[in-house]
């Protein structure tokens, strides 16, 4: 029974959320301080010598401080600021073909090297029941390597004040254009994580993250009808300078009606528009269900792209290893190994990465010690490979891993974890604008919504943030009450259109939950805005009461 | 890790007390210690052990609060703790929404510790597991599940003389279990604080049965069918709803409890004369802590939904204060009055209908009616005649529990369900309820 802690915000159906919060609650001047670099390898040090004389024929270590800050908004207050540390040792092993994992935040060499040989000791446990030894991909020892994100401002120097009144000027901004309530937070990550292991490796890392969510409400009392729309920005691989609002990061939405951001985001312009959008969502003409042909923003897509291309091509679901939890996979290696199954139309070329900038999945190196890379997962609509690590790899005939092993904390073993998954920009010229023109009865839609999908990764339906009528080749009046509900492979095969790499950008999703105990992950998605024929729109108006 | 005694616990949290210089001051003192094992494709993969023990310290001067947190528990950690907490409440904004600590609250214990629980160890994880994979094995089918069980006491105590210990136990375990051929898949879950309430076999034994009877699913056409759903398939939709008892967001108009004109919903027969649904801290089968852990008020029984009525709502202390009532403890459990049938005799009275095992994946459409999207999944059964006729394929559903909770037709005995997404331990019957809205297919097996 995993008694989770969790940040409640907001309450009632509205815009409740709950957030993961790890670690103990410290001061803002705290974080600013680091632990030098050889006394991270002197420590791990320790743990690879304590396990590899307890028996261990492979370990690795990762010694990690994880720093959040958290600040939440509501109207015109600041309901709360979050500041929390976590820091400890995990130690991983493989002996007599089976993994042994242990943990500690005894960060003493005493401390370190008995977590080294408790892992050795469940290894041992575990390896009578093991009927297959653990197989790990070679990796090259790397020797002493650093790398970090790169970022032009650090958050943690920025004063929570300035941060603060950043919101409350954006919450003002949103009910002075029409938001009877507005909600806003700012969530920063900066992870230090240092991986040694046997194979010679010493990697230090520092990530920074940053993702800067809100939400207006409109509320007409007199009909009982309440609406939202939520921010337009993504969650970033990148510093405080994601909130600088640079004039060059802004794009018009096709027919003009929305503001979208590319590498800057300006909340406040953002929650103006979403004041506005809020109040005309009550009004707006309620969906006819039936087929449209769906143009989608990259700031819906990329949900879509996770939750259909992302999850069903984690290999471990393939196997079989999330059966329990998040599910297996209609993906199937037969799928695979024929090398003709049509997962999209040849339009369709979706790449797996984790070197993007900018990018939630960016890190020099993943969790297993493994240079991250780039490959193609979809290939002209046709399934090429998979998501692997240095245990799956041999699985799928790959010599090394795609280095994409991830764990949330020190005190979590390190697994498989999807690395940022997107849908190559179309090869010929194509904006927004045209794309329209070539649409007689279709909906127009931007930014994440409601969203769902089975365990196999088949039946999915998707809302959004703000939807337009188009008709005959117009962006037209906004719609309300949409969804949109479809079959992976049928709708993946109905891409009709892809804008070009003019339009490409990313979104992303902050807490993607996985695993037993439950692992939240960071990824993003990129895309050009998209077009799908003939998809199946239903009407989400009810009546209760 | 040692679970703290009440009586270290309670010197430790007056020592915190003693050390603060703030207008008040508010401590609490927690320790659990976990163990889980999971296994797949038939093996454990992962088994693990972990412990943690904290104090944390909220202390405010005026309307600026600060939190600090400290693992060690000696006099000089405690002052520094103390101390940090101070500093960060110096620095904090203001909040015009303070509400300073509660009085003095009477907490009445509650049943939520087992000895049984308590000393579970790596041999009954790994019997629970083994179990299962054994008789899948012996069947030829394959099985992945999770098994956790925690230990853990928290103490509560603040500067206007409350104070509370109390200690905790849990577990939950759940397993899939998959034919070879991937074409059945059943599931079950267990939840209990005393582990003598939990049988493994019989828990397996459930999922095993349902795995095999869901191969060579039939396809049946989406449309609106009177259902069977057990406890698994209506929890998370309750618990989404429940969400929406919060006297503020009703008030302000952005909760289904809000209606035209302003007014809300209290006192509006909303759902069937059956539906009584309320929390109890008390109730030996969902026992939970008697103090709300965020605010410290004592819980009591609160009777959210009476004789289909809207009875009662969640007030915080701030909205409570504005609008001159008694604020409320978020409840932590939720209880569902039910009568004394089994599953077996709902299906038994059904003409023509769908028994769903669980649903799945569970989103908020429309939060104005509540509208629910998600699936069913491991073990959906086409019923006729009083029989469960073949297995059919998955459906999605779009759906608000408010329509659901006004189709009831009949309602069976109440079984322990833990939270999964929601944060409730819970205690709902299946439910026989007509016209639920299956809106598509799903291949998903």
């Amino acid at each position: 029974m995993e008694r989770r802690t969790f940040l409640k915000i907001g309450a009632g159906t509205a815009g409740a959320m709950l957030v993961p919060v790890f670690g103990n609650a410290i001061a803002a001047e705290d974080m600013l301080t680091a632990m030098p670099v050889a006394a991270k390898k002197a420590l791990a040090d320790v743990a690879l010598n304590a396990a590899t004389k307890a028996g261990a024929s492979y370990c690795d270590v990762r010694i990690g401080r994880y720093l959040n800050q958290y600040i939440i908004t509501r109207d015109l207050n600041v309901e709360n600021v979050t500041n929390t540390e976590s820091a400890g040792v995990g130690v991983r092993v493989v002996c007599n073909g089976a993994y042994g994992f242990a943990a500690t935040n005894d960060m003493t060499p005493d401390g370190i090297a008995g977590a080294a040989r408790q892992a050795v000791a469940i290894a041992r446990a575990n390896a009578k029941l093991q009927s297959e030894p653990v197989r790990l991909a070679p990796v090259k020892g790397v020797g002493e390597v650093s790398w970090a994100t790169p970022i032009a401002k650090d958050w943690r120097t920025v004063p929570i004040k300035e941060k603060a009144e950043l919101l409350i000027a954006a919450n003002k901004a949103g009910m002075d254009a029409g938001a009877s309530f507005m909600q806003s937070m700012l969530f920063q990550v900066n992870q230090q994580k240092y991986f040694a292991s046997t194979d010679g490796s010493y990697i230090d890392q520092d990530l920074q993250r940053l993702w800067a969510p809100f939400s207006a409400t409109a509320v007409d009392k007199a009909s009982g009808k309440f609406r939202s729309r939520n921010g337009l920005s993504t969650p970033v691989g990148m510093g405080y300078e994601y909130l600088d609002a640079r004039k060059e990061d802004k794009i018009k939405a096709a027919g003009g009606v929305a503001t979208l951001y590319t590498k800057s985001y300006d909340i406040i312009e953002d929650a103006r528009a979403a004041g506005r959008d809020a109040k005309r969502k009550l009004t707006a003409k309620s969906v006819t269900p039936g087929k449209y042909d769906l143009m989608l923003s990259p700031e819906h897509l990329y949900l879509t792209i996770h939750e259909s291309v992302g999850h069903p091509t984690e290999l471990d679901r393939v196997l079989g290893y999330e059966a329990n939890y998040a599910g297996t996979s209609f993906a199937t290696l037969d799928k695979w190994e024929s090398k003709k199954f049509n997962y999209g139309s040849p339009l369709v070329n979706i790449v797996a990465d984790k070197t993007t900038p900018g990018s939630l999945g960016n890190v020099g190196y993943d969790d297993e010690g493994v240079k991250t890379k780039r490959w193609d997962i979809i290939k002209d609509g046709v399934l090429v490979s998979y998501q692997a690590t240095r245990d799956q790899a041999h699985i799928i005939g790959k010599e090394e891993s795609d280095g994409c092993s991830y764990a949330d904390s020190w005190s979590n073993v390190q697994f498989q974890r999807m690395p940022n998954v997107s849908l190559q920009a179309g090869k010929k010229k194509l904006t927004p604008d045209e794309m329209v023109k070539d649409i007689k009865k279709g909906i127009y839609i931007v930014g994440e919504g409601s969203f769902s999908i089975d365990q196999q990764r088949y039946n999915f339906q998707f809302g959004g943030q703000l939807f337009y009528e188009i008709k005959d080749g117009k962006v037209g009046q906004m719609l309300e009450d949409v969804a949109y509900q479809s079959n992976t492979q049928d709708f993946w095969n109905a891409c009709t259109a892809i804008c070009d790499e003019r339009d490409w950008r990313m979104g992303g999703s902050f807490f993607d939950g996985k695993g037993q105990p439950p692992q939240i992950s960071i990824v993003s998605h990129g895309s050009s805005t998209t077009r799908f024929s003939g998809i199946n729109v239903i009407n989400t108006a009810r009546k209760i009461g | 890790m040692t679970i703290l005694t009440q009586e270290q616990t309670k010197h430790i949290c007056d020592r915190a007390l003693s050390f603060s210089k703030a207008d008040e001051c508010s401590v609490a003192v927690t320790g659990s210690r976990n163990g889980n094992i999971r296994f797949a494709r038939n093996q454990v993969s992962t088994a693990g052990l972990a412990d943690d023990t904290s104090i944390s310290v909220t202390v405010a001067f005026g309307k600026r609060q600060g939190t600090a947190v400290i693992n060690e528990f000696d006099d000089k950690s405690l002052e520094k703790v103390v101390r940090r907490a101070e500093d960060l409440a110096r620095l904090a904004p203001e909040n015009p929404e303070f509400m300073p600590a509660v009085a003095k609250q009477d907490y009445k214990a509650s049943q939520t510790f087992s000895a049984k629980t308590a000393a579970i160890d790596p041999d009954f994880r790994a019997q629970t597991a083994a179990y299962a994979i054994e008789a899948c094995k012996k069947n030829k089918l394959v099985a992945a599940g999770f098994f956790t069980d925690g230990t853990s006491f928290s103490s509560v105590a603040n500067s206007n003389g409350v104070y509370g210990h109390q200690e905790q136990t849990g577990l939950d375990f759940t397993c899939t279990v998959r034919t070879e051929d991937g074409r059945g898949s059943g599931w079950v879950k267990r939840s209990a604080t005393d582990a003598n309430r939990f049988d493994a076999r019989e828990a397996a034994d459930v999922a095993i049965e349902k795995a095999l009877r869901s191969v060579d699913a039939k396809a049946l056409e989406p449309g609106r069918y009177t259902v069977i759903l057990e406890p698994a398939a209506t929890s998370e939709l309750l618990g989404y709803m429940l969400f929406g008892f919060d006297a503020r967001q009703t008030d302000e108009g952005r909760s289904f409890l809000s209606k035209k004109g302003g007014a809300s919903r209290l006192g509006d027969k909303l759902f069937d004369q059956q539906v009584n649904i309320w929390a109890d801290p008390w109730n030996p089968d969902v026992p939970v802590l008697p103090w709300d852990t965020d605010n410290l008020i004592a819980r009591k029984r609160m009777d959210l939904i009476k004789d289909g009525r809207v009875n009662a709502l969640n007030y915080s202390q701030y909205w409570a204060r504005k609008k001159g009532v008694q604020p409320t403890a978020t409840p932590g459990n939720i209880i569902m009055a039910g009568t004394d049938k089994s599953t077996a005799e709902l299906i038994a009275s059904t003409k023509k209908g769908v028994l769903v095992t669980r649903t799945w994946y569970i989103r908020m459409v429309d939060p104005q009616s509540v509208l629910l999207t998600g699936l069913t999944r491991d073990g959906t059964f086409y019923i006729e005649n009083g029989k469960i006729k073949y297995p059919i394929k998955n459906f999605r559903f779009n759906e608000s529990p408010v329509t659901m909770l006004n189709n009831i037709e009949e309602i069976g005995k109440p079984v322990v369900i833990g939270g999964d997404e929601v944060p409730f331990q819970m205690l709902i019957p299946p439910m026989k309820v007509r016209d639920f809205n299956f809106t598509s297919l799903s291949d998903a097996v």
